[in-house]
């Protein structure tokens, strides 16, 4: 019963986004409010039948209902709770309809919050929500359908994939989820502006907050993944440059330019069509990075799903999408209405140069990413694409728009004094020259270019906070003034500070870690002791314990430093015997912002065990960064005010820049 | 019959969502426009130039530039002038009420199986009813879901026990035979069995955690047969060959005639070369590969490798200690006939040489076969 209403609660839901498909666009054609109207009750029904399909499947998985071939597939009942219900998304078919899941949630959100948006606008915009939402629940109903049923129901699961019974699972494809569907809405509002041939005031107020709501969910999702791969899969690495992890990194990179050129669109009304174009590209690599993930065309760590029919129904999807968006902009950009003027030196030229860095850097991840897959299927050559190629690409492009970060919001709009601003960020690069001097003289060894990376990030980071000064003037008034001000300051502006801060944070952390970390590996016998970076690790002992759907094998470890007992480490191995894996379970300490990282490999005959110590310097600055760069994304969405860019008055004529 | 009524409900919802907002004719014309937008941002210069966020300047050349938009804007705003069009309105509604159903009915009915209940499995636990073969597993499972309810009833635990050493879950029987001990209390008998499944869970190794609980049910009865059994192996997998010979005669010496484990005891003692001749059975990692099988496959093993020996035998009789392991397996597999029947055999096969027979005599004796 419950089975099968939530399988016809998805057809429903499909039946559904077909009408929200036409009926709107038609309303739209002969301005019939009632037609257009229909778009928002379907929005709103569709996200009751796939929410409640959803839930219906959450209760199948809770209850272990192995009469559902994907509850028998991917869990066992002596699981706990809480991975039984995570494993709903652990696996392809139930990824899938939390992804359309999230997707009827974005458009309800714009179906019942969107009173302010131009009716036909809003219809648009929902008829679009409705073309993707059809694609993919053909998709799933067709290709992966998770309530298909067994009629002789086995009496246990095969239980999920070992690596995903974690709390990581519960968070991390949410939130990426969150993240890539989100951009949907930002692609829906390009479509619906190129259908309608122009782009309003209210265009450019909406959709920026929607990017923002996506980026935010991205940012905190590529990061929650990061994390996570570092203490589950046991090699202590953060980024692996992986493709799947590309896929993720791309729209983040795209969303990013498109949240900097809504900005200034919002503001300052320039940036139209490159806005609508970036829309439609961020988009289209969140479709890419689904596809690379769900069609198994990548076997990686994340691939756990394998099939060739559904690769190929994702590929149509992913094709007419793009396709088609692209084709409506080739053919409808031009009469779009161009936008504000502005100078090359000024706010909108710094972001204009953000948008280019960005996007030449999503460029060269998309290549790094995609030529492999290519050589692979024309060539039939497999070569493998890693950090050596990004590092000689990637990361001078992203030095160089780190340098240009603390400009950015600190140039006035229209018209900019770049030698001004950079008299004012005389401190900030001062800052940055001390402390590469300082690490300089600290250290020995290492890359020589480490002390001139922190250095770049202590300059963003003093150049986040020079900008709040000025802003609020500490420098020059009196206290009680600065406070008045800065409490007057938009949370915007704060939200600017927080985020471009967390750029330099995760740079340090990134240089720190990757230069000094230090590592042993071993094979230890009880009582042996390891030294690492100071400290005296001495393994106690080795034990065994039952855990609810595994065995684990526990390692004691004493830390110590300089005699003094610090804490006690256990790293442990798990095996399960469902599936017949095991996984490696990390242990952490964490002193300040570095990290003690503790692996165990296999058992020798002599009763030793194989361990990976490692210290990894400042390593969890490289998840604040992202972290506060999403604080700042929420301090800045939770600022209600409209967003005017006050340009400085012309004092002499100077020669004014189309914005496109 | 219910879940048709229930699709009928839940189709009746979906149609009424398309019906409704064309019933209403789009009555509320709540919607936003470009000029309310630059209206509120005139509004909110005034406001960050109150708060003195901006200059007076500044905020001058804003408000030319929204002005200026805002005049753009309020002559270029198409007079939409809403039409309601009711041919459209009822295509719309009889898409609704004819075309949704149909797709609803066309996708479902070749993908859905509306016959099939629900199976969660507690309620399949309950058992009666479900009209489904009542297998071992399923008695297990059963079970054990009695025993998460009642974890203090020791029968259950005692009963459970050995059901899933069989199966070869030797993790849970390990719990099972620590529950039974905690509810029932110590016996040398729970405890040596405990061991053993410790032991089984460690791929047949007998480690510090098993050879304890064989202690304590030593300590418990000092006769007691699987523990000393096990305290041998324990002590030949130490390496302490004689130790293992010492405990295995002391028990065999005290053993009833007809104990059924006494071939089992026999081998080992003859592996370990207290046997009075060395006979290894088995490689050790052979040993080792049986004990990762299940009761089935091992026993098609065992019964391959036997039969590969007896073959061997019967082309090349003049292997006497070939014909004491072949006679030992069919003891261990508890084949008596067979074996006095190899006896036979390999009596015939070596009778022209004195001084084997007198071996293979010597060695029937050490295995209980006297003629």
């Amino acid at each position: 019963m419950i089975a099968e209403a939530g399988h016809y609660a998805l057809v429903l839901a499909l039946a559904l986004a077909l009408i929200q498909s036409f009926v709107p666009v038609i309303g739209a054609r002969l301005r019939d409010p009632a037609l257009m109207n229909v778009a928002r009750s379907t929005a709103l029904a569709q996200l009751l039948f796939v929410g409640a399909s959803f839930i219906a499947l959450v209760t199948l998985h809770v209850n272990s209902d192995f009469s559902v071939a994907n509850v028998y597939e991917n869990s066992h009942s002596m699981k706990p709770l809480i991975y039984k219900i995570t494993g709903v998304w652990g696996n392809h078919e139930g990824s899938m309809l939390l992804w359309v899941s999230i997707l009827a949630l974005f458009g309800g959100l714009v179906a019942a919050f969107g009173n302010n948006l131009p009716l036909s606008l809003r219809a648009h915009v929902l008829a679009v929500q409705a073309w993707i939402a059809s694609a993919f629940y053909l998709f799933i109903l067709v290709t992966s359908n998770p309530f298909l049923r067994i009629v002789n129901p086995p009496i246990e699961g095969r239980d999920l994939n070992p690596v995903l019974q974690d709390i990581g699972l519960a968070v991390h494809p949410p939130m990426l989820y969150l993240g890539y569907v989100g951009f949907s809405i930002s692609f829906s509002f390009a479509i619906a502006a190129l259908i309608e041939g122009r782009i309003d005031a209210a265009w450019a107020r909406w959709v920026r907050p929607w990017t923002l709501v996506a980026w935010i969910f991205l940012t905190l999702g590529i990061a929650m993944g990061s994390y996570w791969a570092y203490y589950e899969l046991g090699w202590g690495g953060w980024w692996f440059w992986d493709p799947v992890e590309n896929a993720s990194l791309m729209p983040w990179l795209a969303g990013t330019a498109l949240l900097h050129s809504a900005l200034v669109m919002e503001k300052r009304n320039a940036l139209k069509v490159w806005t609508i174009l970036l829309s439609i590209l961020t988009f289209s690599l969140s479709l890419l990075g689904t596809f690379l993930v769900r069609s198994g065309v990548i076997t990686s760590v994340h691939a756990f799903a394998n099939d060739p029919t559904r690769g190929v129904f994702i590929l149509l999807i992913l094709c007419l999408f793009i396709g088609g968006s692209l084709s409506l902009f080739a053919g409808r950009a031009t009469s779009l209405k161009q936008g504000g003027l502005f100078a090359p030196i000024s706010r909108e030229g710094a972001l204009v140069l953000n948008n280019l860095l960005l996007t030449v850097a999503c460029a060269v991840v998309l290549f790094g990413t995609l030529y492999p897959l290519a050589m692979e299927m024309l060539a039939d050559f497999k070569m493998s694409v890693g950090a050596p190629f990004y590092n000689l690409t990637f990361a001078p492009l992203f030095a160089l728009l780190l340098l240009a970060v603390p400009f950015g919001p600190m140039l006035a709009w229209k018209r900019g004094d770049l030698l001004g601003v950079t008299q004012r960020l005389l401190a900030a690069g001062v800052a940055g020259l001390v402390i590469v001097a300082l690490v300089w003289a600290w250290t020995r060894g290492g890359s020589a270019l480490a002390p001139l990376a922190i250095g770049l990030g202590v300059f963003v980071i003093a150049g986040a906070v020079t900008d709040i000064v000025e802003r609020t003037g500490l420098a020059r008034l009196p206290f009680a003034t600065v406070v008045h001000r800065a409490r007057g300051l938009p949370r915007s502006a704060w939200g600017t500070a927080f985020a471009h801060a967390g750029l330099g944070v995760a740079l340090i952390g990134i240089v720190c870690e990757t230069t000094w970390n230090s590592e042993y590996i071993a094979t230890m016998k009880p009582n042996d002791v390891a030294q690492v970076a100071g400290y005296d690790l001495k393994l106690d002992g080795l034990l065994e314990r039952q855990g609810p759907n595994y065995r684990e094998m526990i390692a004691q470890f004493n830390v110590s430093r300089g005699g003094e007992a610090l804490s006690v480490m256990t790293p442990s191995k798990r095996s399960f015997t469902t599936r017949g894996s095991s996984t490696t379970e990390a242990a952490l300490l964490t002193r300040g912002a570095s990290q003690l990282y503790i692996s165990l490999g296999d058992v020798t005959a002599e009763g030793g065990i194989a361990v990976r110590i490692y210290h990894k310097p400042m390593v969890l600055m490289i998840w604040w960064g992202p972290v506060l760069m999403a604080f700042g994304g929420m301090l800045s969405l939770s600022d209600r005010r409209l967003r005017v860019g006050a340009p400085k008055p012309a004092r002499a004529k100077q020669r004014l820049q189309p914005a496109e | 019959m219910t879940i048709w009524f229930v699709f009928a409900l839940m189709t009746v919802a979906a149609i009424f969502a398309v019906l409704w907002p064309l019933g209403r004719g789009g009555r509320d014309q709540s919607q936003g426009s470009e000029v309310a937008v630059y209206k509120d941002q005139l509004a909110e210069i005034e406001r960050d130039l109150t708060a003195g966020l901006i200059a007076a300047p500044e905020a001058e050349a804003a408000r030319v530039e929204i002005g200026r938009r805002l005049l753009a804007a309020d002559s270029s705003e198409p007079v939409l002038a809403p039409a309601s069009n009711l041919k459209w309105r009822r295509t719309a509604a009889v898409l609704a009420l004819v075309g949704l159903p149909l797709v609803a009915i066309a996708v479902y009915v070749p993908l859905g199986s509306p016959a099939l209940r629900d199976f969660p499995l507690a309620e399949r636990e309950r058992g009666a009813g479900s009209g489904m073969a009542q297998s071992l597993e399923n008695l297990v499972v059963q079970v054990q879901q009695h025993l998460e309810k009642n974890p203090a009833d020791g029968r259950g635990w005692n009963v459970l026990a050995p059901v899933l050493e069989r199966l070869g879950r030797f993790d849970e029987a390990v719990r099972a035979y620590r529950n039974s001990i905690t509810y029932n209390g110590e016996s040398a008998e729970r405890r040596s069995d405990l061991g053993e499944a410790i032991a089984a869970a460690a791929g047949g190794v007998v480690t510090a955690e098993a050879k304890t609980e064989f202690e304590r049910a030593h300590a418990l009865n000092a006769d007691d047969p699987k523990a000393n059994y096990f305290l041998g192996l324990a002590a030949e997998q130490d390496g302490r060959k004689d130790d293992a010979a010492n405990i295995w005669r002391a028990l065999l010496a005290k053993a009833p005639a007809d104990a059924p484990w006494r071939p089992l005891v026999q081998t080992s003692l003859a592996r370990v070369g207290g046997g009075g001749v060395t006979m290894p059975a088995l490689s050790d990692q052979t040993i080792a590969a049986s004990k990762d099988m299940n009761e089935g496959d091992r026993n098609a093993m065992i019964r391959g490798m036997v039969e590969r020996l007896a073959t061997r035998l019967k082309q090349n009789g003049d292997d006497v200690e070939g014909w004491l392991r072949l006679v030992r397996a069919y003891l261990v597999m508890g084949d008596r006939d067979k074996a006095v029947g190899a006896s036979t055999d390999a009596r015939q096969a070596v009778a022209r040489d004195s001084e084997r027979l007198r071996q293979l005599n010597e060695g029937l004796k050490t295995l209980g076969l006297d003629g």
